[in-house]
């Protein structure tokens, strides 16, 4: 799904400055690459900003989740001694970079065909119903947006889908729903298998490691 | 079968802690330094013997690539970097490294480093993975605090040190060069080579790029001998233990470590609980992640699971991500999806792929509704060729792949289709 991505858009903020502590997580990025190598800092900045605009999202009402204003794009190529059309271009490539506002809740559906094949429609359908929104739409409490994305890399545990940084796994339209609702209360639910099932390993139980099974009480 | 005392990954599930003292217990980082003492030579010598080939799609001898990299150290430093970029359809066993058992690659990354002769190795993380390389991180730190990173890591001697560079959501940085765009900070899009990253990689240095699992598994391949490994699997070229992921319409998807080789049965009947609905109720498999040819039932039926098994097949091993679906599946959508996949992520650089995946999705939509020619289907194969060879990287071939074995093993269906919808307009 394509973002918006428009630099002089009416919501762009003037300014971005990194706060005191995400100034300190950057200097430590940019520290990690070799000397003259800092544009390899584009990324791990991008994606403090972003977190940083989802911390006072979290505070303001309504709330709003992480994304990357021009003003912070700008703000990295000057610290990272980047043209800005280097950063912009980064920043519009990578699907994770909101480079518009979204929703405190970036909900995250896969529909790729191995969680296609076990039910993703149902789990976005439910969630469409729940909220009364569509795909690529905000709640009005700024509260949750829908979206989705391609293979997330957890497919023996389909459906799933991804919340800001979790990933909740082996998903029914029920499980989901109840999910979106403790989350809606502020609370955080259980991230993983929503079944209980122990990270990838068989939902009948493991069919090897039984004995480390037993000691860590799985089975 | 794998036996237990042949099993690699442990701690795959979890059922034990991921930090240093629990790896530890497990085995991990012991007598690291002895082996690096042993010289360069020497590691690479064992893991040739080994048979290992590499774990993130495309079997090269890692051995060999290894013995790539400049012999001798000039002022340009050398790089190892790790693809954990994780991002096949189908393919999850990487992330179980990650969580639940980080020594392993960290300790395969100083091992690895020091045969090729590099300080330093990049573990580069899908950004998804936020969870999962924040555990990496932990584990890295735990390291670098026991004195097994750092200057005379492990007290081998060798100074070495790992970074981790989180991704943010683009399939094809999990491309070799388009992963080493990406650390330098750059939109992922693939070089075109010559050079080779053995050549001139990261930064313009020297660089083996290298999947999670290959270098996991570098550690026990040392400690137990490459014969051990060797004689693992099917046989010397494909050889070894392997993590397979089975998702789709079995009855327990799971991750699993088995031998090299497993018949495509046992792994889903003695690890899965069976195809839903029984063996007989199954449609077709794709072997090796989403780029990877669908087989049919009939050659599911005694198949093995290994690099040339499956080449001879006419399809792949892949990541191992094995995609099994029944036969209530809607075949010809299930296609679709993964065309309208490669679309989303082509990098966009080489026409006969931007436009190409544009065009393979558009003409697969309309044959999921059967609103086509038969001979479209003619056409759609052409262009599937357009795309094949013509392009920079694989991906190109990845999304001309799975509609190639589609229109191979289902085309009366789709002519099926095609005739219901004319028969109802
Ligand atoms: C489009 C594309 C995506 C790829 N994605 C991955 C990936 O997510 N992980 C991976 O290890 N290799 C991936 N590869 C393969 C890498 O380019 C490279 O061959 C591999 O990391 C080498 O590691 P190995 O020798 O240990 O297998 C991908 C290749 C292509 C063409
Ligand atoms: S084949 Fe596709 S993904 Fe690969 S470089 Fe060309 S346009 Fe990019
Ligand atoms: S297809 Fe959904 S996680 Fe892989």
């Amino acid at each position: 799904m394509k973002k918006p991505f428009d630099l002089n858009a009416e919501y762009q903020p003037e300014h971005f400055k990194f706060s005191e502590k995400y100034q300190k997580l950057a200097d430590k990025a940019i520290a990690l690459y070799p000397k003259g190598k800092q544009q390899s800092a584009v990324m791990p900045l991008l994606d403090l900003a972003q977190r940083q605009v989802a911390e006072e999202g979290a505070k303001a009402t309504p709330v709003y989740g992480g994304w990357i204003p021009r003003a912070a794009m700008d703000h990295i190529a000057e610290v990272l001694d980047m043209h800005k059309v280097k950063v912009y271009e980064v920043a519009s490539f990578y699907s994770m970079y909101n480079t518009a506002p979204v929703g405190q809740y970036l909900v995250q559906f896969c529909t790729t065909t191995p969680c296609w094949l076990c039910g993703s429609s149902d789990i976005v359908n439910a969630c469409k119903n729940h909220l009364g929104i569509d795909l690529g739409e905000t709640t009005k409490d700024g509260k949750f947006t829908l979206m989705e994305v391609e293979c997330l890399g957890a497919c023996v545990n389909a459906p799933m889908i991804q919340i800001n940084d979790d990933y909740y796994e082996d998903l029914t339209a029920a499980s989901v729903v109840e999910v979106l609702e403790v989350l809606a209360q502020g609370l955080k639910p259980q991230i993983g298998s929503q079944t209980g099932r122990k990270s990838s390993m068989s939902s009948a139980g493991p069919t090897t490691l039984k004995e480390e099974a037993k000691k860590a009480k799985v089975v | 079968m794998l036996a237990d005392k042949d099993r690699i990954f442990t701690n795959l599930y979890g059922f034990e802690g991921s930090d240093l003292k629990s790896a530890q217990k497990r085995g991990d980082w012991d007598k690291t330094a002895s082996f690096i003492k042993k010289g360069r030579e020497w590691i690479i010598e064992e893991v040739k013997t080994s048979g290992l080939r590499g774990r993130g799609g495309a079997g090269f001898p890692t051995g060999l690539k290894w013995s790539f990299m400049p012999k001798t150290l000039t002022e340009r430093p050398h790089y190892l970097v790790i693809n954990a970029d994780e991002s096949e359809p189908g393919t999850c066993k990487d992330r179980d490294i990650l969580r639940n058992e980080p020594h392993k690659l960290i300790e395969g990354a100083l091992i690895a480093g020091f045969a090729m002769g590099a300080r330093a190795a990049f573990i580069y993380v899908r950004g998804e993975f936020y969870n999962e390389g924040s555990t990496l991180w932990q584990a890295i730190h735990e390291a670098y605090d026991a004195g097994l990173l750092g200057k005379n890591a492990a007290k081998s001697g060798w100074d070495f040190d790992i970074i981790v560079h989180r991704g943010a959501g683009a399939y094809i940085c999990g491309e070799e060069t388009a992963l080493i765009e990406s650390i330098e900070g750059k939109k992922g899009q693939p070089r075109n080579k010559p050079p080779f990253p053995a050549m001139a990689g990261l930064y313009s240095c020297p660089t083996t790029v290298n999947n999670v699992e290959t270098i996991a598994v570098v550690p026990t391949i040392l400690r137990r001998g490459g014969k051990w490994f060797a004689g693992l699997g099917l046989n010397e070229k494909n050889a070894g233990t392997k993590l397979f992921c089975i998702s789709g319409h079995v009855n327990n998807p799971c991750n699993v470590e088995e031998v090299m080789g497993i018949s495509l049965r046992d792994l889903i009947d003695k690890h899965c609980g069976g195809v839903r609905g029984g063996w007989d109720n199954l449609l077709a498999v794709i072997p090796g992640g989403s780029s990877t040819p669908m087989l049919s039932k009939a050659v599911c039926d005694n198949i093995h699971m290994d690099f040339d098994s499956l080449k001879e097949a006419g399809t792949g091993l892949g990541t191992a991500g094995v995609i099994v679906m029944d036969k209530s599946t809607d075949i010809i959508q299930a296609i679709c999806r993964l065309s309208q996949f490669y679309m989303h992520e082509s990098c966009g650089q080489c026409t006969p792929c931007r436009e190409g995946t544009g065009w393979l999705w558009r003409i697969m939509k309309r044959m999921v509704q059967g609103n086509a020619t038969v001979e479209e289907i003619d056409q759609l194969y052409e262009v599937t060729k357009e795309i094949e060879g013509h392009t920079i990287c694989a991906l190109g071939d990845a999304a001309a792949w799975p509609i190639q074995g589609l229109i191979k093993n289902f085309r009366p269906e789709m002519e099926r289709r095609i005739m219901e919808y004319r028969k109802a307009a």
